[in-house]
């Protein structure tokens, strides 16, 4: 009879080595995988985990191409995890993502085509806001009226989906771009565009604020009351209560900040690496980064590392699909395959194996 | 603009097809969720089901057969989510998530070869007399097989969860796990249970696209029912009767959004389109506003994992 | 340790080995939208990448990314082919365009093919089909197929190619049937069979027998078949498994002529920078047969219309046309100018609702 016993505080060995062993095991499954299409399953490995990393012709584009990638990822990621913590789940920073952008794009655009060094600066402001009052939504009705936020987040995701889809072909639609969806491109003007700091370093503006965040993160836990009372609250939410946590603010805390997070992440994409506002802008980051938030075990610097990680198999699967032929498909199985390793795994970190009878109570 | 070129019956008769898919869908989801677990993984489940579905059709030429592997094909991938979420305790929604990237990435692959082709037809109620009665005919027995299996399985549901003792043990299941387990239920076979019927429905419903509402196999053809279905479980403030309501109510907003387009109406399309998740958020506040009433819906234990830590 | 080593070496070993034999051949990348397996758009696609593989031979390699996002990932995508080596891109997706064109000015020795955009540079190519020519030939048949008068069209999203394909079909429709309507419903997808069905169900419940899609999937000729007594025409694949009725016919996006010329020119060091919009004369719209079901005076006069377009001597949008508003647009024996159609935003008289937004 094998049976889990639940260890009194997480294990840091486990912690650690679970996302090695996962990885390992999602080789090992991915390979049998590849052979069973055809495809030479050592190749295929290390053009996943190898290629963009070292490669002699890729490894100097896609290394950048990394972060560009894991910026939004990370910093969306960080903002969930606080609220994740503390058992508020925000599972719409898709929406969030979404309306930040169309907010930070919005405000941008109004003043097209100023020059002022003031635009870029409005955006990021205007994206956070948008982000944040998206998230405020089933925050309110949280807290006013006790409404589950995991659905009305989810539910608003939808809603946001439309509104995108409404504005890209209406609002904010390029009036010089030939009766086409989509708003103007900011990479062509200059005021507006989330530029690369250093060139060819992929570190846009995004993924310095990503960067920064973590710190901030992981600093706010460890050292500031909000982290004491966000961990409290999650593994006690009785305790918190007598130690004076106020629930009510939390929760607006919590998801005020991951919407503000994602409503920048959003904008920082659709003013960099996107360019412009359509209606296929909104490509899944929002919900990749619960995954990111999950795989760092809700930890700044595991969600650091994890964002990396989920970047790192987007870029090689590409080049797998591009150097092998493997169907996007295998790819995203592969990648399914890891979370639930990774997930799997975790149990380990948690709790102990026990092997034999259980005692009688 | 020609409102009357609009005909009541047959917008009542392919509503209630439109609606199937995530009927089935929905139901079974929120059986999952009355166990008190949140599988978000319906879309993975509903077009693993519709590609398992229409390729067992294809080699059998029978739907039947179709339809059957459809559901254990979606009861399987379940199982991957219940393994995970109950015996490795792993966070429902990150492994909910995970589960769609994995059934859509698993039903590409498996499809590959059936793209194309056309599926075997389906047997349809088709009673000379009966189905040309006005009104009714159209609108009640001129369906095919599933509409009607569906509508059997709101009904089966409805009266399971209320009058069974196994419905009432899985309620018990989701609104306290603990209690459940102090009285020996074996909570965790339960909800793998429970978690395996709301695979196989999500199987049925996209089987319900591949085989009858398209029917053929392209990737991604679900294109976000199975999000909608978890949507409308919320909406339904699960109940069975409410599930029934809510699929006619979203499936028919876009039948009618489309009709009313057919028939000249200039109307907004996107505002029309969100409003059913405008709608379900307000029917959250509502039933969360009411505290009595949320207490007898809402499972209590949603989303959260179960340890015996005895 | 050991093992580790082993495996090491055996991949790089191989790495290298495919890297030596890529060497001389000229490696030609796509990126797709969608899946190879969308059946419509991509697939066609996809098929044209193909027939360049069969066309060349050994003296080409091909690779594909499919499902590609528009923005940022796309603009990766194509960075990566360069770097990989390929010296002609095929990007074949509208939203491709801004990412296509930053690229290019990255690697001025690769070529690159924009499908269906506007923005050219001297290593970017544009390519359209003109598509509206098949349309002339369904609004054709349309027209004289139709008992109820009505014919139904299921749109996509309100964008210059969608608008000319329904003005072209219109004006066919009413030039042999005066009695002819249409009712246009915008779906708001490229690509969503559920949609698509109950779009096709509304129209025909609401008595069009004809239903022309401007969307991909074969979900509204499923409907129509279910329905009993509609025509349908495929749309960017044949969709022959719906022959001989409710397919009566098709327009085929052939993109396999002008993918190997392309390809043979940048062999042949004969590339150059061009905006091709081609039609039935190239064949890279192509007309599937037109099967027994329509009248064999219909097939005579359609066949004579894609001849007449073939060689030039008539074109579907010549004069006296007018705009919906009752304004002119074209006179009599005048042809309209690519530039308009380029940007068409307009209906022509006749056509009732407004195009949204």
């Amino acid at each position: 009879m094998i049976r889990l016993e639940k260890r009194p505080s997480p294990s840091r060995f486990w912690a650690a080595a679970t996302p090695v062993l996962a990885v390992i095991a999602t080789m090992i499954a991915g390979g049998i995988l590849f052979a069973a299409l055809g495809k030479n399953p050592f190749e295929a490995i290390r053009t996943i985990f190898w290629d963009p990393l070292f490669h002699e012709s890729f490894a100097a584009y896609s290394r950048p191409q990394l972060l560009v990638k894991a910026g939004p990822l990370i910093l969306i990621a960080i903002g969930l995890s606080m609220g994740f913590r503390a058992g508020i789940w925000n599972i719409g920073a898709e929406g969030q993502y979404i309306m930040g952008a169309i907010f930070g794009a919005g405000a941008g655009l109004a003043f097209y085509p100023s020059e002022s060094f003031l635009i870029f600066p409005l955006m990021v402001v205007a994206g956070a806001v948008g982000g944040w009052a998206w998230a405020m939504i089933p925050a309110v009705l949280k807290t006013k009226f006790g409404t589950n936020e995991i659905l009305v987040s989810l539910m608003l995701v939808y809603v946001a989906e439309n509104i995108l889809a409404s504005v890209s072909s209406g609002l904010l639609q390029n009036p010089d771009g030939m009766g086409f969806p989509g708003s103007r491109n900011f990479g062509q003007w200059p005021a507006a565009a989330n530029t690369e700091i250093f060139v060819n370093s992929g570190m846009h503006w995004g993924v310095v604020t990503a960067f920064i965040v973590v710190i901030f993160a992981y600093v706010m836990l460890t050292r500031h009351i909000l982290g004491f009372q966000i961990r409290l609250t999650g593994e006690s939410p009785r305790a918190a209560r007598f130690a004076g946590v106020n629930p009510t603010r939390l929760i607006l805390i919590c998801l005020g900040l991951s919407g503000a997070l994602a409503g920048m992440a959003g904008l920082f994409e659709v003013s960099g690496p996107a360019g412009q506002i359509s209606i296929d802008f909104g490509s899944g980051y929002g919900f990749t980064a619960i995954i990111v938030a999950f795989l760092g075990r809700l930890n700044p610097i595991g969600i650091l590392l994890a964002g990396l990680l989920m970047a790192l198999t987007y870029i090689g699967g590409e080049l797998a699909q591009l150097m092998l032929g493997l169907p996007s498909a295998a790819i995203q199985l592969f990648q399914g395959m890891l979370l639930f390793f990774l997930l799997a795994m975790d149990v380990l970190s948690n709790y102990r194996i026990r092997i034999g009878k259980t005692e009688v109570a | 603009m020609d409102l009357s070129s609009i005909n009541p019956v047959f917008l009542i008769a392919s509503l209630m097809v439109a609606a199937t898919p995530i009927l089935l869908a929905a139901l079974g989801e929120m059986v999952v969720e009355k166990a008190g677990v949140l599988n978000l993984g319906v879309e993975g489940m509903m077009i693993t089901g519709a590609v398992c579905g229409f390729i067992v059709a294809v080699e059998s030429g029978s739907p039947t057969l179709g339809f059957i592997c459809a559901a254990l094909g979606g009861a399987l991938l379940s199982l991957l989510f219940g393994v995970l979420t109950q015996f490795l305790l792993s966070n429902q929604v990150a492994t909910g998530l995970g589960l769609t990237l994995f059934g859509l990435g698993l039903s590409a692959l498996m499809g590959q070869g059936y793209i194309g082709i056309k599926a075997p037809e389906v047997f349809r109620l088709d009673i000379p007399v009966i189905s040309d009665i006005p009104v009714l005919g159209p609108i009640l027995f001129s369906h095919d097989l599933m509409v009607y299996l569906s509508l059997a399985l709101v009904a089966g549901v409805w009266a399971g969860l209320k009058y069974t003792r196994a419905g009432m043990i899985l309620r018990a299941v989701g609104e306290n796990h603990d209690a459940a387990h102090a009285l020996g239920y074996k909570v965790v076979r339960i909800r793998l249970m429970a978690i395996a019927f709301g695979g196989a429905c999500a199987g049925l419903g996209g089987a319900y696209l591949s085989l009858i509402r398209v029917p053929q196999w392209t990737e991604g053809m679900t294109a976000g029912a199975g999000w909608i279905a978890l949507a409308l479980v919320v909406f339904a403030s699960w109940k069975a009767g409410r599930v029934l309501l809510g699929a006619y109510l979203f499936g028919g907003i876009t039948v009618l959004q489309l009709n009313l387009q057919a028939a000249g109406v200039a109307i907004p399309v996107e505002y029309l389109s969100m409003s059913p998740y405008l709608i379900t958020i307000i029917v959250l506040v509502i039933i969360s506003a009411d505290k009595s009433r949320a207490a007898l819906n809402a499972p209590a234990s949603l989303g959260r994992s179960f340890h015996a830590s005895n | 340790m050991k093992i580790t080593t082993i495996l090491t070496g055996a991949a790089l070993a191989l790495g290298l080995a495919g890297a030596a034999a890529a060497q001389d051949k000229l490696k030609v990348g796509f990126v797709y939208v969608g899946p190879v397996g969308d059946g419509g758009w991509t697939y066609e696609h996809d098929q044209g990448r193909l027939a360049v593989e069969e066309a060349l031979g050994d003296k080409v390699e091909t690779i594909y990314q499919e499902s590609v996002p528009e923005g940022a990932d796309s603009e990766r995508v194509m960075t990566q082919m360069a770097l990989s080596g390929a010296k002609l891109i095929f990007t074949t997706s509208f939203g491709y365009m801004d990412p296509t064109i930053n690229v290019a000015a990255k690697f001025p020795d690769v070529k690159f093919e924009h499908a269906t955009g506007y923005k050219r540079a001297d290593n970017v190519s544009t390519y359209s089909a003109r598509f509206y020519e098949g349309r002339a030939v369904q609004g054709h048949i349309a027209g004289k197929m139709t008992k109820t008068n009505k014919i139904g069209y299921i749109a996509s999203f309100p964008i210059p190619e969608v608008i000319r394909g329904i003005n072209s079909a219109y004006i066919h429709a009413k030039k042999v049937n005066p009695d002819v309507e249409f009712s246009i419903v915008w779906a708001y997808t490229w690509f969503d069979p559920a949609k698509e069905a109950d779009a096709a169900k509304a129209l025909i419940e609401q008595g069009a027998d004809v239903i022309l899609q401007h969307t991909d999937s074969t979900a509204p000729q499923a409907a129509a078949e279910q329905a009993g007594g509609v025509v349908t025409f495929g749309q960017a694949s044949d969709m022959a498994e719906y022959a001989p009725f409710p397919r009566v016919s098709s327009i085929i996006d052939n993109w396999a002529p002008y993918y190997v010329a392309r390809t043979q020119a940048v062999l042949d060091g004969t590339w150059e920078s061009v905006d091709t919009w081609d039609g039935i004369p190239t064949g890279m719209v192509e007309i599937g047969e037109i099967t027994d079901a329509v009248p064999a005076d219909v097939k005579a006069e359609a066949l004579a219309m894609i001849e007449a377009m073939r060689t030039g001597d008539y074109h579907p949008f010549t004069g006296p046309l007018k705009k919906q508003d009752g304004s002119d647009w074209l006179a009599d024996g005048e042809v309209a100018d690519d530039g308009t159609l380029a940007g068409m935003s307009f209906y022509v008289e006749g056509l009732t609702g407004d195009i949204p937004n």
